[in-house]
């Protein structure tokens, strides 16, 4: 027997250090990879959550392709994206353009404060109680806005605008998120670049398509991609608020899924539409991560 | 859930001090859009406080954005009583707080062997994480759920916990090993040489060391959990167990809800996470920008 040759001091060198990552990779096995694997195995087979599931190929995925409420639910889903990452970041980039630039040298970085603050209040709302406050204030009968403005409108009740106030409603929650982020990344701007703009007379405009677009192009892309997922994934607002209604004209895929889960016992069909949600947000990531890579 | 998964200082500090510029009418124009838009922003916090503190009468005989007639607590009271508010109160701070913590000590775990013991394909390990919460809840709910009735552990807080705390940790080691990686190594290599193990050298210099970041972590992974909604709706059925949000968003609509009262259940939602804001502003706003963005 060769002579076992003696152990490495254990606090030098590398090794031992994955030792740490056991009690997390257990868990993360248990909580995450374990479950998710189930749920794209459910989502071939047909199952009402007890019993056992009976295998039944793709024909859970053929049946969602010709859904024609699979599809509506996704096309919500744009409209969300709109309202919850592409129009928060536009004006997210104005305002927070015109709260560091302008109000803030004008003004003082006090007021500019004060008025951040005000735009990012509604984000620290759980998005449910978000969702409750807006509920009460569009409410049919006894509702804030129809009773200050006179109206008789049924917000949420009515197909034709449901989707419209989630989408308002959606915008006032997320828009203070860029603002802070965005004038976050304003500060590592080089106060030079102004100024010498500035003294070359380019325009307010001019300076904030120029300088500042480009300068916080690392925040934009991190808004624009954190504000997708959760755009996509959506779901609290639309329990608390319509409950996918009227119909389904404010159904979107989470909610969709939650409903063949629990009401309808179809847990084979919500499994695959969750597996379908899940790929899009993973490649919606990765193309995000890649334009980005690209683009720096 | 929010999209709030950037860690940064919500207010750090706003422009550079310089000399005013020349004052223009202009000016004005701008900064009255912007405090109108401001108005429209708090509005539904005003009018929410305003109507809460009126008794229904009161409501339906003035409009919403009257003054109270007298300040008339009984909506409050009752909603409180009704849903055991301070029980729910209770449950979401325990289950946000515990969750918290563990998230805390698992992401300096990971962050511990991935940024400073750069064990091999660390970066797998990192993207493995990072899909892992990325991925919709709606893809793991029904095995979780599945999975916990199986275990006994369905409508237990500690089911909500163990859940959270893993996707919690998974985003908090991605960011963590980051900030590790940067962590100064003649200090540990000092540590190593006075005999410290690779566990002393954890508590006793990196913990300490990185204790600015960890409790801007603590702060987020309460916050984040706390309002958390989907799947606490789906393992917290029982009274007992329920959040905040959940036992509000579930009440919402409710035929026994009156103008007041519903108004009186947002603004008991409203309150604690207006508080947390305001409490750890303080906390967030000493420049510490962990994170995503470079």
């Amino acid at each position: 027997m060769a002579p076992i040759p003696a152990r490495p001091a254990r606090s030098r060198g590398r090794g031992g250090y994955w030792l740490y990552l056991i009690p997390s990779g257990l868990l993360f096995l248990a909580v995450i990879v374990v479950p998710f694997l189930m749920n794209v195995a459910t989502s071939f087979t047909r199952w009402s959550g007890v019993g056992t599931p009976t295998w039944i190929g793709f024909a859970n995925y053929t049946k969602l392709f010709g859904d024609e409420r699979f599809w509506t639910s996704f096309e919500h889903n744009v409209a969300l994206i709109v309202a919850m990452a592409v129009v928060p970041t536009i004006v997210g980039l104005v305002l927070a353009a015109a709260l560091f630039d302008y109000i803030g040298k004008r003004f003082g970085p006090r007021t500019a404060s004060a008025l951040r603050a005000a735009y990012y209040l509604p984000q620290v709302l759980p998005i449910a109680v978000a969702g409750v406050v807006w509920g009460w204030m569009l409410h049919p009968s006894y509702g804030a806005v129809n009773e200050i403005f006179g109206l008789k409108v049924n917000w949420l009740g009515d197909p034709d605008y449901a989707l419209a106030t989630v989408m308002a409603v959606m915008v006032w929650f997320q828009l203070g998120y860029p603002v802070v982020i965005f004038m976050a990344g304003l500060q590592r701007v080089d106060p030079a670049l102004y100024e010498a703009a500035e003294i070359d007379g380019a325009s307010w405009w001019r300076r904030f398509w120029h300088i500042t677009i480009s300068q916080i192009r690392p925040e934009i892309y991190v808004v624009l991609l954190t504000c997708t997922i959760a755009a996509l994934k959506v779901f609290g607002p639309i329990f608390v608020l319509t409950r996918g209604g009227p119909g389904s004209a404010t159904m979107v895929p989470s909610y969709f899924s939650y409903l063949n889960f629990f009401e309808k016992v179809n847990v084979g069909y919500g499994s695959a539409i969750a597996t379908v949600l899940a790929l899009i947000i993973v490649v919606v990531t990765f193309l995000f991560l890649r334009v980005q890579e690209r683009d720096s | 859930m929010t999209a709030g998964r950037v860690v940064s200082a919500p207010a750090a500090r706003v422009g550079a001090a310089r000399p005013p510029a020349p004052r223009s009418p202009g000016r004005w124009a701008v900064l009255t859009a912007l405090v109108v838009l401001a108005v429209v922003m708090l509005f539904p916090f005003v009018i929410v406080t305003l109507n809460a503190f009126k008794s229904p009468a009161d409501y339906s005989a003035g409009s919403p954005l009257s003054l109270p007639a007298h300040l008339y607590v009984q909506g409050i009271v009752d909603f409180w009583n009704r849903v055991d508010f301070g029980q729910k109160l209770w449950n979401s701070f325990l289950i946000s707080g515990s969750v918290a913590v563990a998230a805390v000590v698992l992401s300096v775990l990971n962050a511990y062997a991935l940024g400073i013991g750069k064990v091999r394909g660390r970066l797998w390990v990192l993207v493995v994480f990072l899909v892992g919460n990325t991925l919709p809840q709606e893809a793991l709910a029904y095995p979780l759920y599945y999975l916990s009735k199986q275990a006994g552990l369905y409508d237990t807080k500690l089911s909500v916990i163990l859940i959270f705390t893993v996707i919690q940790a998974a985003f908090g080691t991605y960011l963590l090993s980051s900030v590790l990686g940067q962590f100064p190594h003649e200090i540990l290599e000092a540590a190593a040489l006075d005999g410290a193990g690779k566990w002393r050298a954890l508590w006793r210099i990196v913990v300490p060391i990185s204790r600015p970041t960890l409790s801007v972590l603590l702060i987020f992974f309460f916050i984040w959990t706390w309002n958390e909604f989907f799947l606490p709706l789906i393992f917290l059925i029982s009274n007992d167990n329920q959040t905040v949000p959940v036992a509000i968003g579930v009440l919402q609509g409710e035929k026994m809800m009156d103008a007041t009262m519903s108004s009186a259940s947002a603004l008991l939602g409203i309150v604690p996470a207006v508080a947390f804001f305001l409490i750890f502003q303080r906390t967030l706003t000493r420049g510490v920008t962990v994170g995503a963005v470079k």
